[in-house]
């Protein structure tokens, strides 16, 4: 498999890895995937009073696409409000990064993980901007159904 | 040392540059085809192809006869399977294989299922091994043949040939040997054994590729009917010209094989077993397949909460194979992996070593140093690592499937 070089880059020296507290009322918590797929990611976003994301972290289970997925995302949440966030798609990450087509499916992950992230916050915040609904979570993870 | 390592000889070895010395001149000069006969380039070359053929039975203890020449094994298991199948259609229509068998086996058996006959795939245990009465009882009246591999080519573990060979002689079943892992790794001697069909390679035992045999019992007497039609080369049953340089080669590292078998899998087995040692003391680490029952040269490890692919781009100073090397190309976990019945997690997260004549012992020291530092390294970036350290067990977890 021939890896672009962005792939390469963020593989090797992946942005923002690492956790937050999870019971964290300022941080939101999407897990995606599953491991008989062979990818699992976990995509955690700390938003301000403003309701603007500073900070991003990230632990991935899978290829290299998926772990540079990932990592790309922590990057381009920070700075952004939820809605902003939400309207990041799977396109722009599959053509950042080059992905073949056998790697598309890493990018649709990244896109339900910054989703699922935002309903997590938003379940800890009911009444601020748009509701969301129940949670799906099995001890205390919140495991989404990916594309 | 020299960077990348290559530790992937069940893919493929190279040429023992022994064996290379003595197929050139087959090239060159003594380019003659072994089927003409009006003139000396041609006796040439029929000589050295008979010589290679006496080789080649010589390493498995059968009759130079016995020895059909083919493109490699994928195409002698074709000519074992359909040629047997076909021959003998009239006696039954049920076939017997195992769900752990290569791809040549798997998908020659899908052929003949579209061509009416049934096809029974054995389960094996979790150690990779068949279990020898229930293969018994898989075999009916109307089964006219089966098809077990004597080494497995993802996990090296080798199946109880004699015995399962005794029961289809018993039961009037004719037996079919994928041994293309198996030459120069475990001594097979036909001449013991009751086999029927036993197809070979080259390339996996440093002969060059594009080239392999089928062994056909003579007696008692099998029969197959050609797949490959033409000039009627090796007694009908695969036309097209012989490639003497192949062939010369064959028989070469089949010779050295047989030669250096012994010595040489004492010395790959020490290397094996310190690659083990070392990388065994990695936390949540499998070793996939039965570990005795198995060739001095393979390794097929499990590192858990680690992801397969990322992980072989992680050491990609060392070759090595994810899964078996048809398949990882795509995105489905080990099937034989899964056939042990392995979690999808270890599935996914194995690798083959295989060790082989040009591996060193610093070569293997480099190898698990790397293992060690790169598998901690995706494990601090993996989820599943942190679920686990957090005594959460994987399995109760509710994953949607994507």
């Amino acid at each position: 498999m021939a890896y672009s070089q962005k792939v390469v880059d963020h593989y090797e020296n992946p942005r923002n890895v690492g956790s937050f507290d999870r019971e964290d009322q300022a941080v939101g918590t999407g897990m995606v995937g599953a491991p008989a797929c062979g990818d699992v990611m976990k995509l955690q976003i700390r938003v301000n009073e403003e309701g603007i994301i500073e900070d991003a972290r990230f632990k991935t289970y899978g290829c290299g696409s998926a772990i540079a997925s990932s990592s790309l995302v922590t990057e381009w949440v920070k700075g952004k409000t939820l809605e902003q966030a939400m309207q990041i798609r799977n396109s722009q990450i599959a053509d950042e990064l080059a992905l073949p087509p056998v790697k598309i499916h890493c990018s649709i992950l990244a896109e339900d993980a910054i989703k699922a992230a935002i309903e997590d916050y938003r379940n800890k915040h009911p009444g601020h901007g748009q509701t969301a609904s129940e949670p799906q979570g099995t001890q205390g993870s919140a495991v989404r159904a990916a594309a | 040392m020299q960077l990348p390592i290559y530790l992937d000889y069940a893919a493929t070895s190279p040429v023992d540059p022994r064996v290379l010395d003595k197929m050139l001149p087959y090239l060159r000069e003594r380019f003659g085809n072994p089927a003409s006969r009006s003139h000396s380039f041609g006796w040439e070359a029929e000589r050295a192809v008979e010589q290679a053929r006496s080789e080649v039975a010589a390493l498995v203890n059968a009759d130079p006869r016995e020895i059909v020449w083919t493109s490699g094994a994928t195409e002698s298991i074709n000519l074992a399977l359909k040629g047997a199948a076909h021959f003998y259609r009239d006696k039954g229509r049920h076939l017997v294989t195992v769900k752990t068998e290569h791809k040549a086996t798997l998908d020659t058996m899908r052929e003949l299922e579209r061509e009416g006959f049934e096809v029974t795939y054995l389960d094996v245990a979790a150690d990779g091994l068949l279990d020898v009465a229930r293969f018994a009882e898989s075999l009916r009246p109307d089964t006219i043949l089966a098809s077990v591999m004597f080494v497995n080519n993802e996990i090296g573990v080798i199946q109880d040939i004699v015995r399962l060979g005794e029961i289809c002689r018993e039961r009037g079943v004719l037996f079919h040997v994928d041994a293309a892992q198996a030459t120069g790794k475990v001594v097979v001697d036909l001449g013991a054994l009751k086999v029927d069909l036993m197809s070979f390679s080259a390339h996996k035992t440093y002969g060059p590729k594009g080239v392999g045999a089928l062994y056909v019992r003579r007696k008692p007497r099998v029969r197959l009917e050609a797949q490959m039609h033409g000039g009627g080369h090796e007694r009908g049953l695969r036309s097209g010209t012989l490639p003497t340089h192949q062939i010369v080669g064959m028989g070469a590292a089949f010779q050295i094989a047989q030669s250096e078998m012994a010595t040489e899998n004492e010395r790959i087995r020490r290397l094996r077993d310190r690659l083990w040692r070392g990388l065994s003391r990695i936390e949540e680490v499998y070793l996939n397949g039965d570990p005795m029952q198995r060739v001095a040269h393979n390794l097929n490890v499990s590192f858990n909460f680690v992801e397969g692919e990322s992980l072989i781009m992680a050491v990609k100073d060392i070759a090595v194979s994810s899964g078996s090397a048809c398949t990882s190309a795509s995105l489905e976990p080990s099937y034989v992996l899964r056939a042990l019945g392995r979690s999808d997690e270890l599935a996914h997260s194995s690798i083959r070593f295989s060790v082989g004549r040009f591996t060193t012992e610093e070569e293997i020291d480099f190898t698990i140093r790397l293992l060690t530092e790169k598998v901690t390294k995706l494990r601090s970036m993996s989820p599943l690592w942190e679920m686990h350290l957090e005594g959460i067990d994987l399995n109760t977890v509710q994953w949607a499937a994507h």
